[in-house]
C-alpha cells in the first residue's frame, strides 16, 4: 500500500465547501488542507467537526466545492478512499451479538483483508488498544471507555494511511483518556498513521496534535501549526485586578485588547503588538482600577482558539 | 521501557480484495448467525416437513401402481408452495426484522459505510442473508422434489411432459422471495426495534388478507385480490403454473402490485440507509 504523504502534500484537502441541511448550512466554504502526521479539528459543538469528517468520508454529499483525500478526489472514488481511511464515530457503533474479536475481524474484511488475515489482525489491534484480555466479551457488555477502545480498533484494523477520530475520549475517566491520547500519539509518531483528530477539548488536541484546524460556526476560523498560532500576533498577560472588572475589561477591549477569563479571578488579556504592561497600568488608571497581578503569559492553545472565534 | 503496544500493532503488507465483494461478506456473516441458533434448525426442519412427506409420496406412487393417486402433478407443485406460505412468512420474520432494525438501533450504518462498500453493496449483502433462507424452504425442496420425482420413477416423462414445470418453480420462488425480502428490509429499515418490525410484517400481510376477505365477503366477488399481499402471489403463482386463476382481479394487476412494492421498498431503502441521518 502507499503511503501518507509528506508533510508537503496534505493528506486531505477542502477548497470552498459548503453543506447544507434544509435550511441551515452547515458548513460554509471551507477551504482547508490537512497536513500529514496529527492535525487536530479543534471546535465548540457544532462548529461542524462532525459534518466536515463526514463530507471527506463521502457520507454528506456538499452543495459546492471540491474534496481530495490521499491524493484522491472523494466525489469520484469514495470507496477507494474509504479502503484507505479508518474511522472511529463520535457515537457508540457496533454490531449486535458480536464479541469484539468477531466484531473487529468483521470490520477488517468490510475493509477488504482476507478472512485469516483480518482475525489475526484483529487480536493483535485488540492487545494495541488495551482489550486483549476482554476480546472474547460480547462488546454489548462494555464499558463507556472499552467502547471507544472497540471503535479505535475497528478502524485500525485495515491498517489505514489516514484516520479520523471523532471526539476519541468522550465519556472516558482520567487515566483512560491519558492511554487513548498516548496511543493516538503512538500512531502518529512511531506508526506513521496520519490522523485528524476532531475534539472540542483543547488539551488533547495540544497533546497530541501539531498543527490544528479552528472551526467555528460552519468555517474555518483559523489554521497552521499549533506552535506558530501560538507564536503570536499579540502578546498575553495574565492580569488580576481590584475594582470594576466589567468596566475594566469593555476598555481594553475599546482599546483593541481581548479578554478572557480563566475559570479563576484571573483575567488573559491579548494585546495588540504596539500595547504593552504601561499601557495596561495607564488604562486601569484611568477607570480607578487596581492591578494586583500583571505577568506577562505563554500564549496557548487556548488563546488561539479564543481569537480565532473572537469570544470573551 | 517499551510500552506492549509498541509490539503488538504492525503495518499490513498483505493482500487486499478490490472494493465490490463487501456484500459477500456481511451475507455470509448473516447466514453463519442466523444459523448458530438452535431455534431456527426447529423452524428449519418443520419447514422441510412438507418435502420429507411428499418425497415418500412420490416414492409410493413410483413403486405402488395401487397408489397412483399420490403421484405428483403441477397441481403438487403448487400446493407444495401455497403450504410453504406460513414458512416463509416465518422465516422472513425471524431472520428479516432485525437485518437492518438491529444495526440501526446500535449505530452500526455508520460503522459499514466507513468502509469501502456502497449503501447498495450493504442491502444486497443483508437481501443475500435472507433469500439463502428464504430460498432454502421455498426453491430448494422444490427443486429437490422435481429431482427425487425422476429418480423415484427412473423417467423423464413426467419432466418431460412439464417442461415448463422448472422455470415456473424458479420463477414463482423468486417473485415471492423478492417481494418478501425487499418488504421487510424496507421495513427493518424504518425502525430501531425489531419486535416491532416483526409486527409491522405480519400486519401488513396478515391485515391486507383480512381487508380482502371481509370486501370478497361483503361483495361476493374477489375482483379486489390485488389489495391482498398474499393474494397477489397466489394470483401470479396460478398464472406462472399455468393454472386457472383464482381470483376474478386481472392477474397483471397483481404483477404491477408486486412491482410497485417491491420498488417502493428499494425506494424506503435509499432514504433510510444512510451513514449520517440528515434531519431537516
Amino acid at each position: 500500500m502507499s503511503t501518507s504523504g509528506s508533510e508537503d502534500q496534505p493528506v486531505a484537502s477542502l477548497d470552498n465547501v459548503s453543506v447544507r441541511f434544509g435550511a441551515q448550512e452547515a458548513l460554509r466554504n471551507v477551504s482547508a488542507s490537512f497536513a500529514a502526521g496529527a492535525v487536530g479539528l479543534l471546535g465548540p459543538n457544532g462548529a461542524g467537526k462532525s459534518t466536515l469528517l463526514k463530507v471527506l468520508l463521502g457520507f454528506v454529499t456538499p452543495t459546492a466545492g471540491r474534496m481530495d483525500v490521499l491524493g484522491i478526489d472523494v466525489a469520484a472514488h469514495p470507496q477507494r478512499i474509504r479502503a484507505r481511511l479508518g474511522y472511529m464515530p463520535e457515537s457508540d457503533g457496533h454490531i449486535p451479538g458480536m464479541n469484539a474479536v468477531s466484531f473487529v475481524a468483521y470490520c477488517g474484511q468490510l475493509a477488504g483483508l482476507p478472512r485469516s488475515d483480518a482475525m489475526q489482525r484483529a487480536h493483535e489491534v485488540l492487545y494495541y488498544v488495551g482489550l486483549g484480555e476482554a476480546r472474547y466479551r460480547n462488546t454489548e457488555t462494555y464499558s463507556t471507555g472499552m467502547k471507544q477502545r472497540i471503535k479505535l480498533a475497528q478502524a485500525l484494523v485495515h491498517d489505514p494511511d489516514l484516520l479520523f477520530l471523532d471526539e476519541p475520549t468522550n465519556g472516558m475517566d482520567p487515566k483512560g483518556r491519558e492511554e487513548m491520547l498516548e496511543l493516538v500519539v503512538d500512531l502518529a509518531t512511531r506508526k506513521s498513521v496520519n490522523l485528524i483528530l476532531s475534539s472540542h477539548l483543547l488539551p488533547d488536541v495540544e497533546a497530541t496534535c501539531g498543527r490544528v484546524v479552528v472551526m467555528h460556526q460552519g468555517t474555518v476560523a483559523t489554521q497552521g501549526l499549533i506552535a506558530d498560532l501560538k507564536g503570536l500576533r499579540r502578546q498575553v498577560f495574565e492580569v488580576r485586578i481590584k475594582g470594576d472588572v466589567d468596566t475594566f475589561v469593555a476598555a481594553l477591549e475599546a482599546e483593541g485588547a481581548e479578554c478572557h477569563g480563566t475559570g479563576e479571578d484571573l483575567l488573559r488579556v491579548l494585546v495588540t503588538p504596539d500595547q504593552g504592561p504601561r499601557d495596561l497600568f495607564s488604562l486601569a488608571a484611568r477607570h480607578q482600577v487596581q492591578v494586583r497581578h500583571l505577568r506577562p503569559s505563554v500564549p496557548t492553545l487556548e488563546d488561539v482558539f479564543a481569537e480565532a472565534i473572537g469570544e470573551e | 521501557m517499551t510500552p506492549i503496544h509498541d509490539q503488538s500493532y504492525r503495518r499490513y503488507a498483505g493482500v487486499r480484495q478490490e472494493p465490490g465483494a463487501a456484500w459477500l461478506v456481511i451475507a455470509a456473516t448473516g447466514i453463519r448467525t442466523v444459523l448458530t441458533k438452535k431455534f431456527f434448525w426447529l423452524v428449519l426442519l418443520a419447514a422441510w416437513g412438507q418435502f420429507f412427506v411428499r418425497a415418500v409420496m412420490f416414492y409410493l406412487s413410483a413403486n405402488f401402481s395401487n397408489l397412483d393417486l399420490l403421484a405428483p402433478s403441477v397441481e403438487t407443485f403448487r400446493q407444495f408452495f401455497e403450504i410453504q406460505e406460513i414458512f416463509v412468512l416465518f422465516v422472513t420474520v425471524y431472520v428479516g426484522s432485525g437485518l437492518i432494525a438491529n444495526d440501526r438501533r446500535s449505530n452500526a450504518l455508520q460503522i459499514y459505510l466507513s468502509k469501502p462498500l456502497t449503501r447498495a453493496e450493504y442491502v444486497a449483502g443483508k437481501l443475500g442473508t435472507l433469500l439463502f433462507f428464504l430460498l432454502l424452504v421455498t426453491l430448494a425442496p422444490a427443486l429437490m422434489l422435481l429431482f427425487l420425482e425422476m429418480m423415484f420413477s427412473a423417467s423423464l416423462a413426467f419432466v418431460g411432459a412439464n417442461l415448463f414445470l422448472l422455470p415456473a418453480i424458479t420463477l414463482y420462488a423468486l417473485v415471492e422471495v423478492l417481494l418478501s425480502g425487499f418488504t421487510m428490509l424496507a421495513l427493518s429499515s424504518l425502525s430501531t426495534s425489531a419486535r416491532y418490525t416483526a409486527m409491522l410484517y405480519a400486519g401488513v400481510v396478515l391485515f391486507t388478507a383480512a381487508v380482502f376477505g371481509i370486501v370478497n365477503g361483503i361483495t361476493n366477488s374477489s375482483s379486489l385480490a390485488w389489495l391482498s399481499f398474499r393474494a397477489n402471489l397466489d394470483q401470479i403463482g396460478d398464472v406462472i403454473f399455468r393454472l386457472q386463476p383464482r381470483f376474478e382481479s386481472p392477474w397483471l394487476l397483481s404483477v404491477v402490485v408486486v412491482a410497485l412494492l417491491i420498488g417502493l421498498s428499494v425506494f424506503v431503502l435509499e432514504r433510510r440507509v444512510r451513514g449520517v441521518e440528515v434531519v431537516t
